[in-house]
């Protein structure tokens, strides 16, 4: 058998795990080492199939304190669909005030995944 | 002159001032925040990136999710926004602030110093040529695009392989910007692996190790810059080659920020306050934690190191007597940055290190005691040391050293 390893570094999390991959002939995914917890494994799968990613941007907001809301996906969405879901993200606005957590936009391009507020955002009283 | 007096006083409401405040607060003591900034958060405030919280929270944050959650673990403090401080009289234990409502005189039982880091100049690469507009540190960088909605140019060099250069080159080039590469001086990245992989690598943007700028080219607006590999330091001749661009990133690093304090308590040649595990300074009643100690990876260890001096400031500041220093740490061969400097060898404590050079697989030693082997380690990555005064001999001078072991 043609077995391959790919050597990888975990990055669900700051850690980084180096991660030793094992794919088979056609390039399908065996095993892995080299992963501190489960998550890693997960990740592997993934990175040798669709690779995820969470995406964390911000978006403009209307009356604010601010003039924009930190807001990331609520899961890792495919990596191919970054620049698609910027796209979406860049084209719209809320209006303050914002919550953390607050769904900003539903169902991103599909994925199932939402893209939510990452912090709180308070109207601003000086300007209407 | 207005005058208050508080057990606590807490210098800086980043990540480790927050924790400072619950330590203080979770010791029935009173504590008054003084922050430059308009609100709590520091550095987390601009970093809406993931990667924060899964020590404390057990999942993965970004920098404003973080600050948020956690201040909502904190019960309610005093606080004075938009406030310098003036000068601290060490003596006397008294500060001097000021702030739009004018000035304070503020006794304090101690002091938690959490004043974090500074970002390091981009002139002290002392690159010859014009100095046009476009060129920003990298935190600057961020904290224009994150919290106030402007891109700075079309089309990026970033100089340094630093995390925040790394995280910059992603967030520059979702928001449109074209990022040529990044260079980098040294023969390995200064950033970690991660970031390399999803920053870098996720949108195939060349990072170019032993290769940095040699000239700024532009009179107004930056047009281009020169760059040359690099080989111990020094510019390869020959090697020079023109890189056009409107916008020059300099991520080279971050300075423990205790301008205001450094002639009065003990700091270490890389700039940090000097502490025990007890997060005590040279001064009794002077605590310090975060990145004026040294600078950390993560923010989740800083939050720790923030509640233990917090906590024990407050014991001081009660007329608690804690334990004095027994132990004393020296930095030995293969170390570049190592904290906390000294122990009281009276309770389990985690010590952080840093290699001076990669290394396939390092053997850290405690005199000539085995400590760990760690497999890949980096610069960029700081080593935790988990060290007990039950198993080890903690008294005296001990020397913390790596060496590279073959396997
Ligand atoms: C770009 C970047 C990316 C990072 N990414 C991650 C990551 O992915 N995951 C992770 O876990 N960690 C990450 N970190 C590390 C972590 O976030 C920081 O180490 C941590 O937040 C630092 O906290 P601090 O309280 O020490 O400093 P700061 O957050 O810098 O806080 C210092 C505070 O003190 C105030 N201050 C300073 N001087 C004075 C003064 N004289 N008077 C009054 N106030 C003063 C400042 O305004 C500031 O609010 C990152 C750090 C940076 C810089
Ligand atoms: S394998 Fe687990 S511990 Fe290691 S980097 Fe991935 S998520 Fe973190």
């Amino acid at each position: 058998m043609n077995e391959k390893v790919v050597e990888m570094t975990c990055v669900v999390c700051p850690i980084g795990c180096d991660l030793k991959v094992t794919l088979d002939e056609n390039g399908k995914f065996l095993s892995v080492t080299g992963n501190k917890c489960p998550k890693g494994a997960i990740y592997a799968k993934e990175e040798v199939t669709d690779p995820k990613r969470i995406l964390p941007t911000s978006v403009k907001v209307i009356g604010g304190e601010l003039p924009l809301v930190s807001v990331r996906t609520e899961k890792p969405i495919p990596k191919r669909l970054i620049f698609d879901a910027m796209k979406v993200i860049k084209s719209i606005h809320v209006n303050a005030p914002v919550k953390r957590g607050q769904v900003i936009i539903r169902n991103i391009l599909n994925t199932k995944v939402n893209v939510i507020a990452t912090r709180t955002v308070k109207e601003n009283r000086k300007s209407p | 002159m207005k005058k208050l007096s508080y057990d606590v006083v807490i210098l800086g409401g980043g990540a480790a001032g927050m924790g400072a405040i619950k330590g203080v607060l979770s010791q029935n003591a009173s504590v008054l925040l003084i922050e430059r900034e308009p609100s709590t958060g520091g550095v987390l405030n601009q970093c809406i990136h993931n990667g924060f919280g899964l020590q404390v929270f057990k999942k993965e944050l970004t920098g404003p999710e973080y600050h948020e959650m956690y201040l909502e673990t904190v019960e309610p403090f005093d606080a004075m926004y938009e406030t310098t401080v003036l000068d601290v009289n060490f003596e006397n234990s008294v500060l001097k602030a000021i702030n739009a409502a004018g000035i304070y005189e503020i006794k304090y039982g101690a002091l938690v110093l959490t004043t974090g880091a500074r970002e390091r100049p981009f002139e002290a690469l002392r690159i010859p040529g014009s100095r046009p507009s476009g060129i920003f540190t990298a935190g600057l960088a961020q904290h224009f695009v994150n919290l106030e909605n402007h891109l700075p140019g079309r089309r990026a060099v970033i100089i340094g392989s630093g995390d925040i250069g790394l995280i910059m080159a992603r967030r520059l080039t979702l928001e449109g910007v074209e990022v040529e590469g990044v260079y980098e001086i040294m023969p390995y990245q200064g950033g970690l692996t991660r970031n390399v992989v999803q920053c870098l690598k996720d949108f195939n943007i060349p990072l170019h190790l032993s290769t940095s700028v040699v000239k700024i080219h532009g009179r107004e607006r930056l047009e281009g810059v020169t760059v040359a590999n690099f080989s111990d330091g020094n510019p390869v001749s020959g090697t020079e080659r023109f890189v056009k661009c409107d916008t020059l990133v300099a991520s080279v690093g971050l300075i423990p920020e205790n301008d205001l304090v450094d002639k009065n308590i003990e700091t270490s040649n890389d700039g940090g306050a000097v502490v025990d595990e007890l997060m005590r300074t040279s001064v009794d009643n002077v605590f310090a934690a975060g990145n004026n100690v040294c600078i950390h990876d993560l923010v989740d260890f800083v939050t720790i190191e923030g509640e233990t001096a917090g906590k024990n400031a407050a014991r001081v500041a009660k007329g608690q007597k804690i334990p004095k220093r027994e132990g004393f740490f020296k930095k030995g061969k293969g170390i570049r940055v190592l904290s906390v400097h000294y122990t009281t060898a009276t309770v389990p404590f985690k010590m952080y290190v840093r290699v001076e050079h990669p290394m396939n697989m390092a053997m850290l030693k405690m005199n000539d005691t085995k400590l760990k082997v760690v497999l890949n380690a980096k610069p960029s990555e700081m080593i935790e040391i988990m060290l007990d005064p039950t198993k080890y001999n903690l008294k005296g001078e001990i020397v913390i050293s790596a060496t590279e072991v073959k396997k």
